[in-house]
């Protein structure tokens, strides 16, 4: 503020214009938050409707005040900033809320028993698992895995080693561009469509939701695995040329094992996709009730068509129970989603630390 | 591994063949992906064909193919759309929070987080939708249909257990909020550093520098970004499936007990217990659904690739 005193006789601009000080927002914010809560106490409303009002009036006074002493431009800029911090801590608050809403309500439901029974015979809240559920998502997407891991792999080696530049690979990379928006729904539908043609309208088994997934897979595997193959320096592939190394040893020699690390991630986080994918399954995999280990016959649970159907066929609330309990199959979709959540978890954390661990040395 | 123990005069045949061996099953797997699109498109529309014309009853409550999917495709359209209106602007807010307004400190985290958000299960989502989102959305719609019943979105009368097609609008916005922020986060990113720089130099604030700066340079990359998440919200099934028990209709009532299905919770909804002429009609509003977001998603990539070229030159 010493600026505004220049004497006038030099009739210079000041260098630098009136500021707010830097504890100003955080002021703000704290009058906002107290206004809002007394307002909300005083009318008895919901937590939404405060936190509603709270960001609105952080959002007005702000500028407002900085509009009296910075002038317009410097109070859009403030506008813009505090609307982009409430959009920050809007989106924070559903994620919150949904790992809150899936601990608190699922941990209740899982026991050893949960994990290790199937749903044969299970009657209205007697004790049911989710066993064959985790071993149909599991052999599913290892199978699913299986398929797609090396079609993607040399799909990935084709267009960054053989056909780098040609129309072809081009068309490939819009296409698995293209690919990875395909609806999950619609991969199932295509296996059953493929199926239904081959083995009769009734058909229903694990092996078809490995295909629908793998659909679902490839595109992912090809783009992860075609960005840490360009990684690789072209001075190793150039090094074992020169010592008269062929082509595809070049490849597996060299390429392959300076970037399994990221590749081995992109597949783990391909996997962490699909493993939560219920609609395919749905379709062409099946409902059932008992524990199922052969993906070639029969229908074949998975989790999230577990939880599915636990959701839309909840069973009734037993007349003994407190008032409030939930129907049995809400309370084990709870455990099924904390139980895939964990999963799909440990996946996401375990394929950034291998790919941490062996990240492609530059240089 | 090299040391032969015959020695052969010509040089190393066997590794020739090896390498056309190699490139032979790369190009096969290329082909592949290419064989499966198109098989994709094939077998949807040899089993979905004979579903544009069944007996009148398996199109109930209506009469016949075309009014059938052009109201789930209606559905289909408005969901996506309530999506994207939520999730666009939280989405870019997020991803310039991480660009430019965060902190160091945080600005990693917040990326880590937005990318566990995508990672959810869809039908977590619409478990969390159905049984503790639209609970607490009850309020809301009913306070929207009082003080906002004169806009035909919100005509109410609302709903008393809130799963309307509002709040599976929501649960999509935030399933596809990840996306949008992860592409523009990236692009927000790229832009030039000189011109960030010479922007503040010149004496613009933080916002007019992204605007004159940031904007110009993003504007086709922010398009096709979103266009990605309508792709998504368009095709997604479980958390629209959960959260909605909706039926083929037209309304642009959000609030309210009728709502319209969309083509993917159609299917989920109405496929177990299928006849074979319904299954057919189903696979046929596959197709259609297969089709659209097709040309959604190769639009999309088409915009992101010019400007690729653009900016390359």
């Amino acid at each position: 503020m010493t600026t505004t005193e220049v004497t006038p006789t030099h009739a210079s601009l000041p260098l630098t214009g009136p500021r707010l000080p830097q504890w100003a927002p955080a002021l703000v914010g704290l009058l906002a938050v107290c206004a809002a809560g007394l307002l909300a106490m005083l009318l008895g409303w919901g937590i939404v409707a405060f936190a509603f009002l709270a960001a609105l009036l952080f959002v007005v006074a702000l500028p407002l005040w900085s509009v009296s002493v910075e002038g317009s431009r410097g109070a859009v800029d403030r506008l813009t900033t505090s609307l982009i911090w409430v959009a920050f801590a809007g989106a924070a608050i559903p994620l919150l809320w949904l790992i809150w809403t899936v601990l608190s309500k699922g941990l209740p439901a899982i026991n050893a028993a949960f994990l290790t029974y199937d749903m044969r015979n299970v009657v209205g809240d007697d004790q049911g698992g989710i066993y064959h559920a985790i071993m149909g998502t599991l052999i599913i997407t290892g199978i699913a895995a299986l398929i797609s891991v090396p079609i993607g792999l040399f799909c990935a080696i084709y267009l960054v080693e053989y056909g780098k530049g040609t129309r072809l690979a081009r068309w490939i990379t819009f296409l698995v561009d293209v690919m990875t928006g395909i609806p999950s729904i619609v991969a199932g539908l295509f296996a059953l469509a493929l199926f239904v043609l081959i083995f009769g309208p009734q058909i229903r088994f694990g092996f078809g939701g490995s295909v629908a997934l793998s659909l679902l897979m490839i595109p992912v595997v090809v783009r992860s695995t075609e960005e840490m193959l360009r990684l690789v320096p072209d001075d190793l592939r150039e090094a074992s040329y020169a010592l008269g190394v062929p082509k595809w040893r070049t490849i597996t020699k060299v390429v392959l094992p300076t970037s399994l690390g990221g590749i081995i991630t992109g597949v783990m986080l391909a996997v962490a996709r699909v493993i939560g994918e219920t609609a395919p399954l749905l379709v062409i995999a099946g409902k059932t009730d008992s524990v199922n280990l052969n993906p070639f016959s029969e229908r074949m649970t998975t989790l999230p068509v577990y939880i599915y159907y636990s959701v839309t066929q909840p069973g009734t609330v037993p007349f003994d129970a407190p008032p409030g309990a939930e129907a049995p199959g809400i309370e084990r979709a709870w455990g099924a989603a904390l139980v895939l959540i964990v999963i799909v978890m440990a996946l996401n954390l375990i394929a950034r630390l291998v790919g941490r661990i062996f990240a492609v040395k530059k240089g | 591994m090299t040391t032969t123990h015959e020695t052969e005069p010509e040089v190393s045949p066997p590794s020739q063949r090896g390498d056309r061996i190699f490139a032979g099953l790369a190009k096969s797997a290329g082909l592949v992906i290419l064989a499966a699109l198109a098989a994709v498109f094939i077998f949807l529309a040899v089993e979905g064909i004979p579903g544009v014309n069944q007996p009148a009853e398996t199109y109930a409550p209506l009469s016949s193919f075309l009014p059938y999917v052009g109201r789930l495709l209606f559905g289909t359209v408005f969901a996506a759309l309530i999506a994207l209106v939520i999730a666009v602007p939280f989405a870019l807010g997020i991803a310039l929070f991480i660009s430019h307004y965060a902190p160091r400190v945080l600005a990693a985290p917040v990326a880590y987080v937005v990318d566990l958000l995508a990672a959810v299960p869809s039908v977590v989502f619409g478990l969390w939708g159905a049984r503790a989102l639209a609970p607490q959305l009850v309020s809301v719609q009913a306070w929207l249909g009082e003080h906002l019943g004169f806009i035909p979105f919100f005509a109410g009368p609302a709903s008393v257990t809130g799963k309307t097609v509002l709040t599976a609008g929501v649960v999509l916005a935030i399933m596809i909020l990840p996306i949008i922020t992860a592409i523009s986060r990236e692009i927000f990113a790229q832009t030039p550093r000189l011109h960030e720089e010479a922007a503040l130099a010149l004496g613009a604030t933080r916002w007019e520098m992204i605007r004159y700066a940031v904007f110009p340079y993003a504007r086709s990359g922010i398009v096709s970004a979103v266009m990605l998440g309508l792709g998504r919200a368009l095709g997604e099934t479980m958390a629209v499936a959960l959260v909605l028990s909706a039926s083929p209709v037209v309304t642009l009532n959000m609030i309210s007990n009728t709502n319209p299905a969309t083509i993917a919770s159609n299917i989920a909804s109405s496929f177990a217990e299928a006849t074979p002429a319904k299954l057919s009609v189903l696979i046929a509003t596959g197709l259609v659904l297969f089709a659209f977001t097709f040309a959604v998603n190769f639009a999309a990539r088409a915009v992101v690739a010019r400007s690729e070229r653009k900016f390359s030159r």
